[in-house]
C-alpha cells in the first residue's frame, strides 16, 4: 500500500545575507511516521523547521503539508499542526493554565477547559496549572510546551530538539511522551536532534542533513542494519596473523591492521559470530570485539567535520 | 481570530506589571500637582496674573478645578508619551525577546491580525490612560478646588471662558490629545516590528519625539517647511479648544496630519512584520 505523504519538502534554500543556512534540503514524511530530522549543530535543522512553520520565508524550494502549499494555505495547514521550535517559551508572568488558554484561543479549534485539563494530565502537569510558568523547571516547560502542541488535537506534531537541556530523567519523560503520541494518539511526529541514538529510539524514518544539504533519507531500521558493521578487534598479540586468517575465511573482506594488537574490518553482522569462533579455535586470544555500525561512525565523522 | 487574539492581548497587558507603571506614575504626578496647587496655588496664579492686574480686576475663584485640569493637561501631555511607549513599544518586540512570538506565529493567525490585535489593545490602553488623566484632572480637580471660569494665557493674550462653556472643550481636547498619544503608540509599534528587544523601540520612540520637538521649537527658517508636517507640532493642538473663537480649521488640519501619521506608522508596522523572518 502506498504511503500518504504528510510533508513534502523539495529543494529548500534559505540564506541570511551571504550565509547559506539551507542549501538544498528535500525529504518526505509519511502519515503515522515518527520522523527523525538528524544533523549536527548548525546543519540547518532549525531553519528548515522554521520554514516548515512559515516563521521564515525560504529563498527557493517547495513545502507541501497535507498536500497543500504552505505559503498559499498557511492558516489551514497550521490549524492541524502543533509545534515547538527550539524551546517552548511562555508568558512567565502567567500561570500554566492561562498560557494554555491563550494558545488554545488562537489554535484554530474550540478547546474546552476540560480538554486543557486532560492535556495537562497527559503531560503530568495536573496540579501545577495555577503556578506561574516563571517558576517552572526546564523539564516542566518542555512538558507544558508539548501540552501546548496537543491542545487542538493536531494531526502533525513538529518538535525541534525537544530534549535539549533536559536531565536524563527529563529526556526519558519526553521520549516516552513522543512514543505515547504515536502509539496512543496515532500522531505523525517529526522531531529534530543532533543525536543519532535519540532518533534511533523513537523514530521509524529519518533524514540526515549536514551543512544545509540532505545527506541520506530512509527507514531507520534499514539505515541502521542494512549497512555493514565496522568491527574493531583487539588481541593480546599478533594482529597480522589474525588478519591473514580472516582474509582466508572471508577473502572479499578488506582487513586493516591498525597496530600489532588491533585490526578493523567491514563485515556483515551475520558473519561476526562465526569469525569469532574461528579466531578462538586458531589460538588467537581476543581482548575485545567491538562492532560499530557504519551509519553511527559516518554520522560521528560528519558531526566532527 | 483577530478578536480572540485581541482578548489575549488584554490578558497579557493586565498581567504585566509595567502596564500599571503608567497609571501609577500618572496618579502620583497628578496628586502631587493637586497637592502643590492646594498648598501654594494662589502664589502661582498671582505670578501669572500680576502683569494684568494694573488693567484688569480678577474676582471670584480663579484657582478652580477647570484651571487645575488645564495646568495638569499642559504639564503631563509632554510626559505621557513615555508612559504610552513603555507599554506599546514592547508589544511586538517584547514577545520576540521572550520567544513567545515564535510560539504565537506557529498558530493559524495571520501576521496582520497579530499587529492589529496589538494595535487595538494599545488603543484601549492609551484610552484608559487618557480617561484616567481626565478623571483625576477634571473630576478630582473640581472636587478639590470647585468650579469657575477658566482663564487661559495663550499667544493671543488672556482668554476668559465661562464655566458653562468649558466641559465640551475638555471633551474634545481629550479626544485630540488621545489621537496625539495614539500617534506615539503606532510609532512605537512600528519600531517594535523592526526590533527583537523591548528597550530599543521605547528609546527610539522617545528619541524621535525629542528630535522632532527640538526641530519644531528651533526658530530657523530652514525648518519652516518641515514643521507643519511633524506630528509633534500637532500634539498640543488640544489647546486650541481653549481659544475664543475656536480655530476649527487649524484643529482639523492637525487631526488630519495626526491621522495620516497613524495610518503611515501602522502600514509600516504591518509591511515590516509580514516580511520579517522570525529568528528569535
Amino acid at each position: 500500500m502506498e504511503q500518504q505523504a504528510i510533508i513534502e519538502v523539495k529543494g529548500l534554500q534559505k540564506s541570511f545575507g551571504s550565509f547559506e543556512a539551507v542549501k538544498n534540503v528535500s525529504f518526505t514524511v509519511n502519515k503515522g511516521d515518527v520522523f527523525g530530522f538528524l544533523g549536527p549543530n548548525g546543519a540547518g535543522k532549525s531553519t528548515t523547521m522554521r520554514c516548515m512553520l512559515s516563521l521564515i520565508k525560504p529563498n527557493a524550494g517547495d513545502i507541501r503539508i497535507f498536500g497543500k502549499n504552505l505559503f498559499e494555505e498557511r492558516n489551514a495547514i497550521l490549524a492541524k499542526v502543533g509545534s515547538i521550535v527550539e524551546k517552548p517559551d511562555f508568558y512567565k508572568y502567567l500561570s500554566a493554565l492561562k498560557n494554555l488558554e491563550i494558545f488554545a484561543r488562537v489554535s484554530g479549534a474550540q478547546v474546552s477547559q476540560k480538554e486543557i485539563y486532560e492535556t495537562l494530565d497527559f503531560v503530568g502537569l495536573l496540579g501545577r496549572e495555577k503556578d506561574k510558568v516563571g517558576g517552572f523547571s526546564h523539564g516542566m516547560r518542555q512538558r507544558l510546551g508539548i501540552a501546548q502542541t496537543l491542545l487542538h488535537q493536531p494531526e502533525l506534531i513538529i518538535l525541534d530538539e525537544p530534549t535539549t537541556g533536559l536531565d536524563p530523567q527529563g529526556i526519558i519523560e519526553v521520549r516516552d511522551l513522543i512514543l505515547r503520541l504515536k502509539n496512543e494518539q496515532n500522531k505523525t511526529v517529526i522531531l529534530s536532534s543532533h543525536q543519532l541514538a535519540e532518533i534511533e529510539l523513537v523514530a521509524n524514518r529519518m533524514v540526515i542533513i549536514n551543512k544545509g544539504q540532505t545527506i541520506i533519507e530512509g527507514s531507520v531500521a534499514e539505515l541502521m542494519n542494512a549497512q555493514e558493521t565496522l568491527l574493531h578487534i583487539e588481541l593480546v598479540q599478533n594482529s597480522q596473523g589474525a588478519a591473514a586468517l580472516i582474509q582466508e575465511i572471508l577473502p572479499q573482506v578488506k582487513v586493516q591492521v591498525s597496530s600489532p594488537k588491533t585490526l578493523e574490518l567491514s563485515i556483515e553482522k551475520k558473519h561476526i559470530s562465526n569469525l569469532n569462533n574461528k579466531l578462538v579455535q586458531a589460538g588467537f586470544e581476543i581482548v575485545a570485539l567491538e562492532p560499530k555500525r557504519k551509519l553511527e561512525d559516518f554520522f560521528i565523522q560528519m558531526t566532527q567535520a | 481570530m483577530l478578536w480572540k487574539n485581541t482578548y489575549n492581548e488584554f490578558i497579557k497587558i493586565l498581567a504585566k506589571p509595567r502596564s500599571y507603571i503608567g497609571l501609577a506614575a500618572l496618579t502620583l504626578l497628578i496628586l502631587i500637582i493637586l497637592f502643590a496647587m492646594k498648598a501654594d496655588g494662589r502664589m502661582y496664579i498671582s505670578f501669572v496674573t500680576a502683569s494684568f492686574e494694573q488693567t484688569l480686576s480678577f474676582n471670584g475663584n480663579i484657582l478652580n478645578g477647570n484651571l487645575i485640569a488645564f495646568i495638569i493637561l499642559q504639564m503631563l501631555i509632554v510626559h505621557i508619551p513615555l508612559l504610552v511607549a513603555l507599554v506599546t513599544g514592547d508589544l511586538l518586540s517584547g514577545e520576540a525577546a521572550m520567544g513567545t512570538l515564535r510560539m504565537l506565529l506557529t498558530k493559524p493567525i495571520s501576521r496582520s491580525q497579530v499587529v492589529f490585535s496589538k494595535l487595538i489593545a494599545a488603543a484601549v490602553y492609551t484610552f484608559i490612560l487618557v480617561i484616567w488623566m481626565g478623571f483625576l484632572a477634571l473630576v478630582v480637580g473640581r472636587w478639590v478646588f470647585g468650579t469657575g471660569d477658566l482663564i487661559v494665557l495663550n499667544s493671543d493674550g488672556l482668554v476668559i471662558l465661562n464655566y458653562e462653556d468649558i466641559l465640551w472643550r475638555y471633551g474634545l481636547a481629550f479626544l485630540v490629545a488621545y489621537l496625539a498619544l495614539m500617534t506615539i503608540a503606532t510609532l512605537s509599534i512600528a519600531f517594535s516590528a523592526f526590533a527583537d528587544n523591548s528597550i530599543g523601540p521605547i528609546v527610539s520612540t522617545m528619541a524621535v519625539i525629542i528630535l522632532f520637538t527640538i526641530i519644531g521649537t528651533l526658530d530657523v527658517s530652514v525648518f519652516d517647511h518641515v514643521k507643519p508636517w511633524l506630528f509633534t507640532t500637532h500634539m498640543a493642538s488640544w489647546r486650541s479648544f481653549f481659544s475664543d473663537p475656536v480655530p476649527w480649521s487649524a484643529i482639523w488640519d492637525s487631526i488630519c496630519i495626526l491621522l495620516a501619521h497613524n495610518i503611515l506608522f501602522v502600514a509600516v508596522a504591518v509591511f515590516k512584520f509580514k516580511r520579517k523572518d522570525i529568528t528569535s
